[in-house]
């Protein structure tokens, strides 16, 4: 038995990650889910929110804006549209992300059809403004 | 003949040139570098989610998702991409050529609608008065995710409307500085690898559940072949210009070369017939 897992993190523009890790956390379509090693194959929706891994006595954590996880083998992949450490979060850009998504859905109203595209911006905006949120607590 | 000022004028102007396509040519080497770089670094993305796909669509029928569906191609799409500028060697003309074969080939049993990126083929089709369903005219400026997320909708969209049986992408993938080649690809409908069946992993969870994760995963697959597609072209287009532009630089290095032996001849020629005139009056002088 397997005491780590491989867990690869893969953004369209680039591979973010790939290393053994103790445990692993993600935002999955069905809620937040926690995947430990000898987990079993799993194939889940990501929806844009925080993810965070062990490594030792380290945990780091991340802002994705939804995509894909699979468990297969040990080896966990993550396939992210975009996904950014706490530490490299731009927080000014997030917040007028925010704002601007904010003032798009009040001017658009829940009926139009570009409704769900501004909600989706401005869910990635709050989880990115979380995320780094609780990096200047620490 | 060219007078010693004629030559040395044009020698000047040669050699301004020179600078220009050196300095072009450096510019579109740390560009390409940078290219090369992005298109590594999308692959395994890229292979991933192909992975995901055919793991997804061996388990469910054609029918499943408008984008499994294959139609008899009666009507497709040729999305073509070029670049916006020129000063590349045959980058462009060799995929205008190719999306002319495409045309010329496909164009009797199928109807086929092109689509272009790119000022370069945009202007010339557009100069023939071909109809595009799409033009791009300023491309490559743009972030190469946003464009590939703009195309890959209007792909979809045109097939699951019906208004187009499938889509093709006809780019310049890169091989490297000195090759690259017009490549096409069918990109809609997602092909898909229905007969390896049996080898599916019996304990596999899926959430929500396989339709919708396969509604979700085929229009990625489709936007990420256009990206890669993209990022391709983009590493072409500086291979073609830094080898069009080193080739440049070489022959103006040739031109000097030869031009200077042409001003040191007409140099000695005019001092030789100074030297005569001198001598000769000299003689008659006595």
């Amino acid at each position: 038995m397997a005491d780590k897992i491989g867990l690869r993190l893969v953004t369209p523009s680039r591979l973010l990650l790939d290393e053994e890790v103790d445990e692993v956390a993600a935002p999955g379509a069905l809620g937040q889910f926690g995947v430990l090693p000898n987990h079993i194959s799993f194939l889940t929706l990501l929806e844009a929110g925080e993810m965070s891994y062990k490594q030792g006595s380290r945990s780091y954590r991340l802002a994705v804006s939804g995509g894909y996880a699979e468990v297969l083998d040990n080896i966990m992949t993550v396939l992210a549209d975009t996904a950014e450490y706490a530490e490299e979060i731009d927080l000014e850009r997030a917040r007028s992300a925010r704002e601007k998504a904010e003032s798009k859905m009040a001017e658009l109203g829940p009926e139009h059809e570009e409704f769900p595209a501004a909600e989706a911006a401005l869910r990635r905006a709050v989880v990115r403004l979380e995320v780094a949120g609780k990096r200047a607590n620490r | 003949m060219a007078t010693l000022k004629a030559i040395r004028k044009r020698i000047v102007s040669i050699r301004n040139t020179q600078q220009i396509t050196k300095a072009m040519k450096m510019v579109s080497a740390a560009k390409l570098r940078r290219a090369q770089e992005a298109v590594v670094q999308a692959r395994p993305y890229a292979e991933k989610v192909a992975a995901l796909l055919k793991n997804l669509s061996a388990r469910v029928a054609q029918e499943a998702h408008p984008l499994l569906m294959q139609r008899e191609e009666k009507r497709v799409d040729l999305w073509l991409l070029t670049a916006d500028r020129g000063l590349c060697g045959g980058y462009n003309a060799n995929l205008i050529r190719a999306a002319e074969g495409f045309l010329r080939v496909h164009g009797r049993e199928k109807e086929i609608q092109l689509a272009v990126v790119g000022r370069k083929g945009v202007d010339y089709f557009r100069r023939r008065r071909v109809e595009m369903i799409a033009r791009y005219p300023n491309a490559w400026s743009r972030s190469m995710g946003e464009l590939a997320a703009e195309i890959a909708e209007q792909m979809i969209g045109r097939f699951v409307r019906g208004e187009t049986d499938g889509a093709y992408i006809l780019y310049s993938r890169f091989r490297s500085a000195l090759s690259q080649v017009p490549t096409l690809e069918k990109l809609v409908p997602a092909a898909t690898a229905a007969e390896q069946r049996e080898e599916l992993p019996v304990e596999y969870l899926f959430e929500p559940d396989v339709r919708t994760l396969l509604a979700s995963l085929l229009p990625k697959v489709v936007e990420v072949g256009i990206y890669r597609a993209l990022l391709e072209a983009v590493a072409s287009e500086h291979g073609a210009r830094m080898t069009a532009m080193d080739s440049a630089t070489t022959n103006a290095a040739d031109m000097i070369s030869s031009l200077t032996l042409q001003m040191n001849r007409a140099r000695q020629a005019s001092i030789t017939r100074e030297l005569m005139e001198i001598v000769s009056t000299a003689e008659a002088l006595k």
